[in-house]
């Protein structure tokens, strides 16, 4: 190491100039593969308050469970039409909505060829109030993978339910996440 | 099995912790519990990859948005993104965004008395070129009040966001100025432990890409994290 890292900021209360334009709410174009999933959820923060100025941005792999990356060196297909990335601002509920694909599972922690994980979306929090932002990730619901998936079994079995979507009655997922509280959401260091 | 090269963890005190207390806003935000430590796979050493065909090559001009000039004293910001092992960040995106030369945002939740600008939107992107170079033409933000304490003000800045070349190296950050009086009591810069990290978010004056009769110039490095090995080279290999 030679150079010394630079310090994260916070966003501040405007990051709506610095995000919107690249606003992602809809992460798979058509003719994307893979079953069409709608995520939608709320942000609160720890008096239960909305919270009405976060961005939450997702990362995910294709149907097939290939990253658009060049470090992605498994041998699967990759979609040239999907780079998936998305990114939402909550609104004036503290709401957000995303559509998307459900991703493929990817290697596991052990590189190529090492037990795959379960299916799963990476995602960073952003908001007035967080010096630097949160890592967590979605799972689905209904997932025999999850059972034995090499991050989720890091968490604590009582918390991992806060990293695992609910169907919702109209199809739906839905995914909250409480910065505090009893239900708090389990984030990530990596 | 092929092993993977993951980012190397954050270097001590370079970084704010979630929680603090004299940044207000923290106390409701942020979590109470203990970060699950994770291992780096796949999900978190990749991230979206952008490149100069996702910006428009004007887009790092925020003072050529408008009919007319902006209010301001006209500046440029440069520098190069770097990761720790001092390697170029080529191809990333870059989001820049900030207040107009009177401290005021052009948002909706912006009270503070002092005037727009009708030829300021205060927002900005690139993508570092092959060698981690980047360059933004604008105006020098104003200071502006804040609610957190009795008479806050934040110096002036300007907000950066950076993607690098992994989800783990992404990073938001705020760049301030040389000299600025208020440094010293924003809790945003004091939020950062290290002495030398918080000096690392100060710009410099930058006398070689001063423009003569136009612009003063300042420069901006920032600092991704890095990995701990280099990876064996294998694009030469491949035919």
């Amino acid at each position: 190491m030679s150079l010394l890292l630079t310090a994260a900021q916070t966003v501040g209360p405007y990051v709506a100039i610095g995000f919107e334009k690249q606003s992602l709410p809809d992460v798979a174009p058509a003719g994307v593969a893979g079953e069409r999933v709608v995520i939608t959820g709320k942000i609160f923060d720890g008096d239960g308050q909305p919270v009405t100025d976060g961005v939450i941005e997702t990362w995910q792999a294709n149907s097939y469970g290939k990253y658009a990356h060049p470090d992605d060196t498994q041998e699967k297909l990759l979609e040239e039409n999907f780079r998936g990335f998305g990114r939402v601002l909550t609104d004036a509920q503290g709401g957000f909505r995303l559509t998307t694909i459900k991703p493929g599972k990817v290697a596991g922690p052990d590189g190529l060829g090492s037990k795959e994980q379960a299916p799963h979306i990476t995602v960073a929090i952003f908001m007035r109030g967080l010096l630097k932002h949160l890592m967590t990730r979605i799972y689905f619901p209904g997932e025999a993978a999850n059972a034995d998936d090499a991050v989720l079994n890091r968490v604590p079995a009582a918390r991992r339910a806060t990293l695992i979507a609910r169907k919702a009655a109209d199809g739906t997922l839905q995914w909250d996440v409480y910065l505090q509280g009893p239900n708090e959401t389990v984030f990530f260091d990596y | 099995m092929s092993h993977l090269n993951p980012y190397r963890k954050s270097y001590f005190d370079t970084q704010p912790d979630y929680r603090y207390p004299p940044y207000r806003s923290t106390l409701k935000r942020a979590p109470t519990q203990p970060l699950v430590q994770i291992p780096q796979t796949l999900s978190e050493i990749t991230g979206p990859v952008f490149s100069a065909r996702d910006v428009k090559d004007t887009d790092n001009d925020l003072t050529a948005q408008h009919a007319g000039a902006p209010i301001g004293e006209r500046m440029f910001v440069s520098g190069r993104v770097l990761d720790e092992n001092g390697r170029p960040v080529p191809n990333t995106l870059i989001e820049m965004w900030q207040a107009n030369a009177a401290g005021r945002y052009k948002h909706i939740v912006d009270d503070h008395d002092a005037p727009m600008d009708p030829n300021f939107t205060g927002f900005g992107r690139t993508v570092t070129d092959a060698n981690g170079h980047y360059r933004f033409k604008t105006i020098k933000p104003g200071a502006y009040p804040w609610r957190n304490h009795y008479n806050a003000w934040r110096p002036a800045h300007l907000h950066f966001s950076l993607f690098g070349q992994g989800f783990a190296q992404r990073l938001v950050t705020q760049m301030y100025f040389p000299g600025d009086p208020l440094l010293e009591f924003d809790p945003m810069v004091m939020s950062v432990p290290d002495e030398r990290a918080r000096q690392r978010l100060v710009s410099s004056f930058d006398w070689e890409n001063t423009v003569p009769e136009y612009a003063i110039a300042y420069h901006f490095d920032m600092i991704l994290r890095g990995r701990d090995a280099t990876p064996m080279e294998t694009k030469g290999n491949k035919k």
